[in-house]
């Protein structure tokens, strides 16, 4: 049993981050920094339903520090890590709440995710002016929410056990 | 899929959109024409250019660089040396309190209003 999770949790944070480079292969011209679908969120979002909390967060975390130091530095770490753990912070109620679906999980996630880094921006750039994106990120937050939530819950449909 | 929770979902995304239009309005109305262009590098002030005075000014050194130029009342960067050249596309900010960030290079510009100008130096 336990040799098994290991290698679905291996397998799943190498989904990830295989998510995370598909992303990064198709930038999107939209002249707001920030701005990005959240593939990988997909698998977070399915470690999280199906596996656990814990494993969710493992998930998350380890995919954003192999990502950033496999494709990017010390500055796209902050980033991330911000992005990813309020991400985390909001779903893991919502989704222990029970009261919401896998999509109103993703969108808030999402939204978070774009906050995160916008208040690690505000910070290393010491410009509070930044908030002013903040906006555009929530909605882009919500339009990519919406995208990797139906896709997520697809997935746990079709993965049920029978 | 549950009703009552598609229910929940569709209020939260609402709720969302709500808080965005409310920010966004907010930071709409209350916005002027600036008079000053703030350029800040690493953190720091470098300079502030008069946006009333064309201007054409490369910021930055070695490998990071920005080309910033004013003209008609409004700052815009044409030249960068970041690889995706999101400051560039950002366009034109001439309103107090619009931006054009490089986040690569660091490198910030904020627009600030004449009657609120915080101003610690003026680039003639």
């Amino acid at each position: 049993m336990k040799s098994k999770k290991i290698a679905t949790l291996g397998l799943i944070t190498a989904l990830a981050m295989i998510l995370s480079y598909v992303e990064a292969l198709v930038p999107l011209s939209i002249a707001v920094p920030g701005v990005k679908i959240g593939l990988p969120n997909i698998a977070v979002i399915y470690a999280l339903y199906r596996l656990g909390v814990k494993e969710a967060c493992a998930v998350s975390l380890v995919r954003v520090f192999l990502v950033s130091l496999l494709f990017g530095n010390a500055m796209s770490l902050a980033y991330s890590v911000a992005g990813a753990v309020l991400s985390l912070a909001v779903m893991i109620p919502l989704m222990k709440s029970g009261r919401f679906g896998v999509t109103g999980t993703s969108v808030a996630g999402g939204v978070m995710h774009n906050v995160g880094q916008i208040l690690v921006a505000i910070i290393l750039l010491e410009t509070g002016a930044l908030a002013y994106y903040l906006p555009v990120l929530c909605v882009s937050g919500v339009i990519a929410g919406v995208c990797v939530g139906v896709v997520s819950s697809l997935i746990l449909k079709r993965t049920e056990k029978k | 899929m549950d009703k009552k929770k598609l229910k929940n979902d569709i209020l939260l995304i609402a709720a969302l959109l709500v808080v965005a239009a409310a920010v966004w309005l907010a930071v709409t109305l209350t916005r002027t024409d600036g008079a000053y262009a703030r350029v800040e590098a690493d953190g720091e002030i470098v300079m502030t250019l008069p946006l009333d005075k064309d201007a054409d000014v490369v910021i930055g050194e070695g490998e990071r660089t920005n080309r910033l130029i004013i003209k008609d009342g409004a700052a815009y960067v044409t030249d960068a040396s970041c690889p995706d050249h999101l400051c560039v596309r950002q366009g034109r900010a001439s309103k107090s309190g619009e931006t054009i960030v490089c986040l690569p290079n660091k490198f910030v510009v904020t627009i600030i209003g004449g009657e609120d100008g915080e101003i610690d130096m003026v680039l003639r």
